[in-house]
């Protein structure tokens, strides 16, 4: 079983039973630290709450970082 | 050498506020930060992997970090209150700190602000804990709708964000400062170092600027040069300009003018 899913713009397949916090640590360069945050379905998910928090069929995840700006 | 001033009851000792839009490199940009002796230094975010500028080999908020600055971060490139409120809370989760700089743009090409847009979203962030600071426009009216709706300061825009344009409208800044019950910083336009002053001889409380900076020849050099200039024109707006007149005003006295020919009297 997978989840299709949209992470940044991008379709992808994942194993069933993903998290946020799986989503975040399979892409390249996710920082360790601060300065990330997560929104599934234009919801922010908390840090704490990452590692229980599902990612469902057809989800559109969003990970972001800081940058230069402003 | 400037006093400090308070937004949200918390005090900043440096009037000047660094954008860290378009520099080259951290090394650069750590090295502004410290010749601008800024304490608030604005961030974005973006796409993991998301192009140029997301995937530096050091962590931007290490850099920052390692300069001693707070990061206010901001929501530069949203069109819509929902964008710009939900960028602000991936900011806040980001970077464990509620202050935010709107921005709620309403065209790529102006970058001007969506009045009706930047209102909406600030009205919902102060509701959910922000403390607000709105990119807006020179508009004393809409300045005053952002305060009213509890914005901890506003930002007014001399001119277009990187256009070094300086400040297009002078007399409707000082109509800003004169009706604001929270503190003005001039955000954009500033194109160099006097444009910093005159922001602040025309009574804002501090200048955010990126830019100017940035995408000057030498940076660093351009951090120091407005730094100071916020200073000169804080003693300068202290000290109190002369009046401006239509004519002449000698500062040398005519009495015991040496007379050299005697049938001119």
């Amino acid at each position: 079983m997978s989840v299709n899913v949209t992470v940044n713009g991008d379709r992808r397949e994942l194993p069933a039973g993903a998290t946020v916090e799986s989503v975040v640590a399979s892409l390249p360069n996710a920082p360790e630290g601060r300065g990330v945050a997560v929104a599934v379905e234009g919801e922010v998910v908390p840090r704490a709450q990452w590692s229980s928090t599902a990612i469902h069929e057809g989800a559109t995840v969003e990970v972001v970082v800081a940058v230069q700006g402003g | 050498m400037t006093t400090p001033f308070t937004i949200a009851g918390r005090e900043l000792s440096s009037r000047l506020i660094l954008g860290t839009g378009g520099f080259t490199n951290h090394e650069v940009l750590a090295a502004a930060l410290n010749a601008s002796g800024a304490e608030l230094c604005t961030v974005a975010l973006r796409r993991l992997g998301g192009g140029r500028g997301a995937n530096h080999e050091s962590s931007i908020v290490d850099v920052i970090d390692g300069a001693g600055v707070e990061v206010l971060p901001n929501t530069a490139g949203c069109y819509t209150a929902r964008d710009a409120i939900i960028t602000a809370q991936l900011a806040r989760e980001a970077f464990g700190t509620d202050w935010i700089k709107l921005e709620v743009i309403g065209d790529d090409r102006t970058l001007l602000p969506d009045a009706v847009e930047l209102v909406a979203a600030a009205e919902a962030l102060v509701d959910d804990g922000f403390v607000v600071l709105p990119y807006t426009t020179d508009d004393p009216i809409l300045a005053r709708r952002l305060e009213d709706v509890g914005c901890a300061a506003v930002m007014p825009l001399g001119s277009p964000i990187g256009s070094g344009m300086g400040i297009r409208n002078p007399y409707n800044i000082s109509i800003v400062v004169e009706r604001a019950g929270v503190p003005v910083i001039l955000d954009a336009g500033v194109g160099t170092a006097s444009d910093a002053a005159f922001a602040i001889e025309l009574g804002c409380d501090g200048v955010l600027c990126a830019s100017a900076i940035s995408r000057a020849h030498d940076p660093v050099a351009m951090a120091t040069g407005i730094r100071l200039a916020v200073e000169a024109g804080w003693l300068a707006r202290g000290a109190g300009r002369i009046p401006r007149r239509r004519y002449a005003e000698a500062s040398t006295p005519d009495e015991g003018l040496p007379v050299f020919d005697p049938a001119s009297q």
